[in-house]
């Protein structure tokens, strides 16, 4: 079963699981400068932004490596999502032009209050915006109504995402990137107080996260019979549900224990499995219903290439990576 | 506008957009790195300090580059979804490999760029190195893919379809090795004289300032290395384009007979109706020797080919006049600077060489702009030459002209809002005034 196809769109996989996780984060981060409030609000978004900082554009890469190993090793696969959700994409786009450009402008410039807060203001509202997109680009993919032949899709460029299912995993996309980063943020935080802000903000936010995945999976029935019957009918299905609930409320309980640490873990661990449960339903689907990892990938030879191409990369990125949060999330240095 | 000319005009303006901060993504790292490379050797903190400077100058044009690149690297499935569907396979591997070269770049900017107190002075360098050369990695990994549209190898053709693709093959197309090495070298030459040019403006202004004298050595050093070299890159290309591309040539040069002994033209305006290029200087047989190294060898015109294969010609070679026009005027400042600063063994600062280097400053990036014409327009109506036309690979999707007019006022908007914040960056630059040698030399302006 596991053919260098697989192999790669497992790559894929993780590629997507990592921008999640901390690209995802960096959104999440976003929003929570948009809710900053209270006393210590600008004690709140000085965190956000040293925790952002260093590590956006890095954690921004996973997307780009997913969209190029997309094309690169199931090119008509890219083509009829290209196609398809034309207009969802070029919103996102200008959600991550304006996201990344206004923080760093923030950054940067040393300006008048003023033109910073309005710079914070676009960053935190395209972190608002763009997740749910994304949501909502993956929520159609799973709908199985993306047309291979594009003749289809012509009379309408809105029919297959303007639709609730689509939408409802695009908020859950938003809320479970605010979730991760109010989590990531308790373990960053200096003081106690301002990890208490967190802690709260992550708390409400888990709450969100599960009502999103509810509304999700009874709105999956008729949006997106494929991920629902995956879900439900696999031989997978009650170890991934079960082990994703222990993590849920291992998170929960964390936080309320004030274990922030472990928090964190079980956060990400939930996260993780939600993608590769999501992708478990899709297989062998890629684009349902008609491109699957077989019938789309490129031939052989690609394949093989990209797959050493990855080992090699991998080999310069993972080591790298390391360094780089070590350096910025290990703790603080001098 | 028809969906046809919308899409190539949104890919025309976000390749425009990209390509300014994509440079300076290759060339702004090598430059704060050979300053904070002065610091570490002299202990001098005006290097120091040029080394932030321009490191804060990166983080603002790296992360233009980086949402830019991002829209490109959608806008191929966006706007092309044919040619990615029939090309992806054969030319995805040089856009994966970028995609490691881009996360190493990301990477290892964030460490230099916050990590000055976190790592030591040798990482911290080694740090920069990383960035400046998985930068030009990058680079050199996207301009093979877009030599591969040039002069396609590595697959064969089965009723429409590619067979027997060979991704390696592709990659070392014939034009992969000539337009790799003039994009980087105009890369160089095109930012370090961009900054040269700010900081011998500047000079002008406040003579004695060491800041700006160390900073202008730098950036011109690597501006001129950069555009010395380029003519011969150039001349490469050229001879790759006689064997490959003939069509582009002849368009480039307004050549629409087939001639032995072909003369070289410099301006002119081409007339695709007469078939005839006017008021153009000739020099007699100067495009045979350059093109074949022969003077009498034969140059194919326009003429041998169909119509409906030409590129605008009159574009092409306007575009290219003016590319050779800016690179030449560069070496000629470059090899003055060169000139001066070995015969007198120190930085050329007289007034004139810096009014000059200030005037060719902006010109590095008209040529990429308009190398990038010559590239693009003249290899139409191929998106791949001589395989795919354009017209074929562009999406269904209708209504195109929204997304480019957006896309337009969005980058209108943010290349105004990078030079407002660069402009604010240069007025506040440090004055320095403590080298009592340089004091005494100054003493006779």
């Amino acid at each position: 079963m596991l053919s260098i196809d697989v192999l790669i769109a497992g790559a894929m996989m993780v590629s997507l699981t990592f921008y999640a996780l901390l690209g995802g984060a960096d959104f999440g981060g976003g929003v929570w400068d948009l809710f900053a409030s209270g006393p210590r609000k600008r004690a709140q978004r000085e965190l956000i932004a040293e925790a952002i900082g260093p590590v956006w554009e890095a954690n921004h890469v996973w997307l780009i490596l997913f969209v190029v190993l997309l094309f690169t090793a199931f090119p008509p696969a890219f083509a009829a999502i290209a196609i398809a959700l034309h207009i969802p994409l070029t919103l996102m786009l200008i959600g991550i032009v304006f996201r990344g450009s206004a923080f760093t402008f923030r950054s940067y410039d040393r300006g008048t209050d003023d033109v910073q807060r309005r710079w914070g203001r676009v960053f935190s509202m395209t972190s608002l915006i763009t997740p749910v997109l994304l949501g909502v680009i993956v929520g159609t993919i799973s709908s199985g109504r993306i047309p291979s032949k594009y003749e289809d899709v012509i009379p309408t460029f809105v029919t297959p995402w303007l639709a609730p299912f689509p939408f409802a995993v695009g908020f859950f996309a938003l809320a479970l990137f605010a979730f991760l980063a109010a989590v990531y943020l308790t373990v960053e935080a200096g003081d106690e107080a301002l990890r208490e802000d967190f802690r709260l903000r992550a708390l409400a936010s888990a709450v969100s996260v599960g009502v999103m995945a509810l509304a999700v999976f009874l709105l999956s029935e008729n949006g997106a019979p494929m991920i629902r019957h995956g879900l439900t009918r696999s031989w997978w299905t009650w170890p991934l549900q079960i082990s994703t609930a222990v993590f849920a409320v291992g998170a929960i309980y964390a936080l309320w224990a004030r274990q922030f640490l472990r928090a964190r873990f079980c956060a990400a661990a939930q996260a993780t499995l939600i993608l590769w449960g999501w992708g478990a339903a899709h297989y062998p689907y890629l684009v349902a219903p008609d491109l699957t990892i077989y019938n789309s990938a490129a031939p052989a030879i690609t394949l093989r290439l990209v797959w050493w191409a990855l080992l090699a990369g991998s080999a310069l990125l993972f080591p790298s990576l390391y360094y780089l949060f070590r350096v910025f999330k290990g703790g603080r240095a001098t | 506008m028809d969906d046809l000319l919308a899409a190539r005009s949104q890919m025309a303006m976000s390749l425009a957009f990209h390509i300014i901060f994509a440079v300076a993504g290759v060339t702004t790292p090598l430059l704060m790195c050979v300053a904070e490379w002065r610091w570490l050797r002299t202990r001098d903190e005006t290097y120091l300090t040029l080394a932030k400077r321009w490191a804060k100058g990166t983080a603002i044009l790296f992360a233009v580059g980086a949402v830019s690149g991002t829209v490109l690297s959608f806008e191929l499935g966006l706007l092309w979804p044919q040619f990615m569907r029939w090309a992806g396979a054969i030319i995805g591997m040089p856009f994966s490999l970028e995609g490691f070269a881009f996360f190493t770049e990301a990477i290892f900017l964030g460490i230099y760029l916050y990590g000055w107190n976190r790592v030591s002075p040798r990482a911290h360098l080694a740090a920069g190195a990383i960035v400046a050369l998985s930068g030009a990695a990058s680079a050199i990994f996207v301009v093979i893919a877009n030599a591969w549209m040039n002069t396609p190898t590595g697959f064969q053709l089965m009723e429409g379809e590619p067979v027997n693709i060979d991704p390696i093959a592709a990659m070392m197309n014939p034009a992969a090795l000539g337009q790799t090495i003039h994009m980087l070298l105009a890369a160089y030459a095109a930012v370090g004289f961009a900054v040269a040019g700010i900081h011998a403006f500047l000079l002008l202004r406040d003579r004695r300032n060491i800041f700006h004298r160390h900073a202008l050595a730098i950036a011109l050093a690597v501006g001129a290395s950069g555009a010395i070299l380029q003519p011969m890159s150039g001349d490469l290309l050229g001879q790759m384009l006689a064997r490959y591309q003939p069509v582009k040539l002849a368009a480039m040069e307004g050549q629409f007979k087939t001639e032995q002994g072909a003369p070289l033209r410099i301006g002119g305006m081409p007339d695709e109706k007469s078939a005839t290029t006017p008021h153009a200087i000739e020099i007699p047989r100067g495009l045979s020797l350059l093109a074949f190294r022969d003077p009498n060898a034969v140059v194919k015109g326009l003429e041998d080919f169909p119509r409906d294969v030409w590129p605008p010609v009159a574009i092409v070679h306007v575009a290219f006049q003016v590319m050779v026009a800016a690179g030449s005027a560069m070496a000629l400042v470059a090899l003055l600077g060169a000139y001066l600063a070995l015969r007198r063994r120190s930085l050329p600062d007289s007034r004139w060489f810096l009014r000059a280097v200030a005037a060719v400053s902006p010109l590095g990036f008209i040529a990429i702009e308009a190398g990038w014409t010559v590239t693009e327009v003249g290899r139409q109506p191929w998106i791949i030459q001589g395989v795919m036309r354009t017209a074929q690979a562009v999406t269904p999707m209708t209504g195109l002209k929204i997304p480019f007019v957006t896309f337009t006022l969005i980058y209108i908007f943010l290349a105004a809002v990078v030079v407002w914040l660069l402009i604010r960056q240069v007025a506040e630059s440090p004055r320095v005034y403590t080298e009592p040698a340089q004091e005494a030399e100054y003493a006779f302006d």
